[in-house]
């Protein structure tokens, strides 16, 4: 190993060969095939909702991709079946996340579909989940001694909020709501062949 | 097309078997022009066969062995490599502390939103990542590409602008990070435009290897060689590729995604830490490491598998079956590079017990490579579909990111900066007690983190699996253990900083400079002893 350039070139193409295999073999799978019927494009709200999301860091807490029942109760928790490529479609970043602090919300919008009780949440989770660990996002709130016609005023309860004052949502925290009530993937999965069925496919393949 | 997936994965590990056993076969019948005896290749004439280290009293080469002809701006840019390095680790371990300390006090600082856990963490590894890891191994590149091709470092402006280009750049990141604006990936969170500027840095870190390479007055490339050249080209294609804006979406983009992330770990990090142990090892020591074709294998079988691993971070996820399973087995046959890195580092330093006695750089660097060892044969075992079963969402994975990123390439980095800081300016540690210091706080601190996330993160992953226990159950079963690894993050803190401190006062307070060139001469003429 006297020789810088044949050393180059060689590492150079064992790493065109690994993207062959993990990056162009799974996109020409996977860009190829046709969003599920049952699967809307997000709206502009729910867009910026999902940029929110994105903004506010929630992927690290917060997966997006159930596991089979072959490997884990994941269905059983109400978190959805396992979700396939045709589920992300319309993702762009994809917010699949690799943590588990909080619990998967791919189907949360089905789970949970009120906003009351999201934008309560938001505010301060413990209000509602009294053990909660997420962090609470009273920025995205404000305090109003009278709240106008159109403000959304969120039931926080009162030991949770500055007295004698209402909070009402900010657009940030409204459209936040949107995109998480927007997360069903309930509808019948497509393309399953695409998915990791490494612990279901015993007696496949 | 399960037949043609299936019989593509059956290639491909057929393909590298074939590759290995090639591989080999080259190894044992000499196809590599290499012998034992360029191990020696980290020594200058005469060199070798006593303790190496600046920072001790028992070494018995001078310690005024400032690196001779050192020009001024070489030397001005290692200085500047190693500075901000530092300073990113500083800011990077306050933001690591604050996000941990935020998972078990969620009512803590939550008026504003820089301060979210979200940013905070994401401010935290982009700091430490590629602030404090890749400028502190780039900067070790700068000094041992160079003094390892017993030349000076060609076309160091370039290697100065980078430096400049890539700490303005990074930090404009961690300042739109902190404003809310990411592209929201994991380990791509910068924004692509200022990725460019990243890019052009990265370039102008290259291209100065590059031309040292090419002016080197040795014609054989120590094995550090290969792991930075292979890196300081790997490193650009992988982070251009990855940010191309528009071309990436939905669960493909995660492929690209995991691929990405894991060969900055892979075919970044790594090489950066293990081509730094592979000459500080020796060196300090002054025996040249146990075999040095084995660590061809441990090169190549590297380059080989460690790229197509990076799909055993969406094991169980909205990906193709074929393209996980590949990157499992892969993950598994890494145990080859790896035992073979480890006979080379670990026979020669377990060896030789009495260096690390005497020599604080030396115990960062082989405790560094140790970690490299663990971590890496942890890693084969998470990426077993079993295993990963219980670990993938959990602190488990937590704690084996810190065992590879922090008790590997930092702890590495560390002594690397401790051995080569006095041979480039010519001083001594003002605080010598303060090294010691350093290493315990952050040896404590860190095996405090690792245990306590290690068993919490196990203990949360088998309650998310236990359908009869409610979720909720594996989150509470971590708060003992996340505020554990406060307590041990902390002490790495206190270390850092007393890290910082021992570094700020060579610069700027009255140090002891060495006296001129004493016993250079005596050196020169020593033999080394024989054997290994
Ligand atoms: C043979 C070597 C290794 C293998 C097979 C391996 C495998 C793995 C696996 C399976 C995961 C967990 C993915 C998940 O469940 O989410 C992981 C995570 C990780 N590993 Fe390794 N590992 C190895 C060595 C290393 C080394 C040497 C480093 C550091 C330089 C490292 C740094 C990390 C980091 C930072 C993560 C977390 C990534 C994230 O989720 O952000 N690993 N590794
Ligand atoms: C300076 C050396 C350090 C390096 C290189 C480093 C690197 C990393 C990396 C790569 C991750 C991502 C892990 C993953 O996604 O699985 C991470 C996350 C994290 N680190 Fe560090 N770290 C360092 C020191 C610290 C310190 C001193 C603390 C203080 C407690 C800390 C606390 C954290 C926290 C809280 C997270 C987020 C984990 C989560 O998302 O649950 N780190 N770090
Ligand atoms: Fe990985």
């Amino acid at each position: 190993m006297n020789r810088a350039l044949p050393l180059i070139v060689v590492t150079l193409a064992l790493l065109a060969l690994a993207t062959l295999f993990l990056v162009a073999g799974p996109a020409m799978q996977i860009r190829t095939i046709d969003a599920p019927e049952g699967l809307e494009p997000y709206t502009q709200a729910q867009l910026n909702g999902r940029a929110e999301y994105i903004s506010q860091g929630c992927v690290y807490c917060h997966s997006q991709q159930p596991r089979s029942p072959e490997q884990a109760p994941d269905g059983l928790r109400g978190w959805g079946r396992p979700s396939t490529p045709a589920d992300y479609v319309y993702d762009q970043p994809h917010l699949l996340g690799t943590m588990r602090t909080g619990p998967d919300l791919l189907n949360v919008g089905a789970r949970l579909p009120s906003q009351a009780w999201h934008l309560t949440h938001l505010y301060q989770p413990r209000a509602i989940v009294p053990q909660s660990i997420m962090p609470a996002y009273p920025y995205l709130f404000e305090a109003k001694v009278q709240a106008a016609e159109d403000d959304v005023v969120v039931p926080v309860p009162a030991r949770y909020r500055p007295e004698g004052k209402f909070i009402v949502a900010r657009q940030a925290a409204l459209d936040l709501v949107d995109y998480l009530l927007s997360l069903d993937r309930t509808y019948p999965a497509e393309r399953v062949d695409l998915r990791d069925n490494g612990f279901a496919a015993k007696e496949e393949s | 097309m399960n037949f043609t997936i299936g019989t593509l994965l059956a290639f491909s590990f057929a393909a590298s078997l074939i590759a290995v056993a090639a591989l080999i076969w080259a190894i044992s019948t000499q196809q590599f022009k290499i012998t034992e005896s360029d191990a020696r290749a980290v020594f200058d004439e005469g060199e070798g066969g006593k303790l190496d280290d600046p920072t001790s009293s028992h070494s018995d080469r001078s310690p005024s062995a400032q690196q001779p002809g050192m020009s001024g701006e070489w030397r001005r840019l290692l200085i500047v490599m190693f500075v901000t390095s530092t300073a990113w680790l500083v800011f990077g371990s306050v933001f690591g502390v604050i996000a941990s300390l935020k998972l078990h006090i969620p009512d803590w600082l939550t008026g504003s939103a820089p301060l979210t856990f979200g940013r905070m963490r994401t401010l935290h590894l982009n700091s430490v990542i590629y602030g404090f890891l890749s400028l502190g191994g780039v900067g070790t590149a700068f000094w041992l590409v160079p003094t390892l091709f017993k030349v000076s470092l060609q076309k160091v402006r370039f290697a100065m602008s980078g430096a400049v280009v890539w700490n303005l750049a990074l930090l404009a990141g961690v300042v739109v990070i902190a404003m809310g604006w990411n592209d929201g990936q994991e380990w791509l969170e910068i924004p692509w435009q200022i990725d460019i500027f990243l890019a052009v840095g990265g370039a102008c870190f290259a291209i100065p290897l590059l031309y040292t390479t090419a002016a080197r007055r040795v014609n054989h490339i120590y094995v550090t060689g290969w792991y930075y050249m292979a890196a300081l080209f790997w490193f650009p294609a992988l982070f251009i590729l990855a940010n191309l804006p528009g071309v990436h979406s939905g669960a493909q983009q995660a492929t690209a995604n995991w691929w990405f992330a894991h060969n900055v770990l892979g075919l970044w990090l790594t090489p950066l830490g293990l081509g730094a142990a592979y000459y500080f090892i020796p060196k300090i020591i002054g025996k040249p490491i146990y075999s040095y074709r084995l660590s061809l294998l441990g090169f190549w079988a590297l380059a080989l598998f460690y790229s197509q691993v990076g799909m055993h971070h969406l094991i169980g996820g909205p990906v193709p079956t074929w393209v996980v399973s590949l990157s499992v087995v892969q993950s598994v046959m890494m145990v080859i590079s790896v035992i073979a890195v480890a006979i080379n580092q670990h026979t020669l330093s377990l060896g030789n017990l009495w260096a690390w006695k005497e020599s604080l750089p030396l115990r960062f660097v082989a405790l560094g490579a140790i970690m490299y060892t663990l971590a890496s044969l942890q890693g084969s075992l998470e990426a077993v579909r079993a295993f990963n079963t219980v670990t993938h969402f959990t602190h488990y994975t937590v704690a084996h990111a810190h065992l590879g990123v922090y008790g590997f390439v930092a702890m590495v980095l560390f002594g690397g900066i401790y051995y080569m800081l006095p041979r480039i300016t010519g001083r001594a540690w003002p605080m010598p007690w303060a090294i010691s210091l350093h290493f315990w706080l952050v040896v404590a601190g860190f095996a405090i983190y690792f245990i306590a996330l290690t068993i919490g993160g196990w203990l949360q992953g088998m309650a998310m699996l236990d359908a009869s226990r409610d979720w909720l159950e594996s989150m509470e079963v971590t708060i003992p253990y996340l505020a554990g690894r406060s307590l041990g993050g902390t002490l790495m803190t206190i270390g850092h900083l007393v890290f910082a401190a021992n570094l700020a006062v060579l610069f700027l307070g009255r140090t002891r400079r060495f006296v001129e060139d004493a016993g250079d001469t005596d050196a020169s003429v020593a033999t080394p002893r024989s054997g290994a």
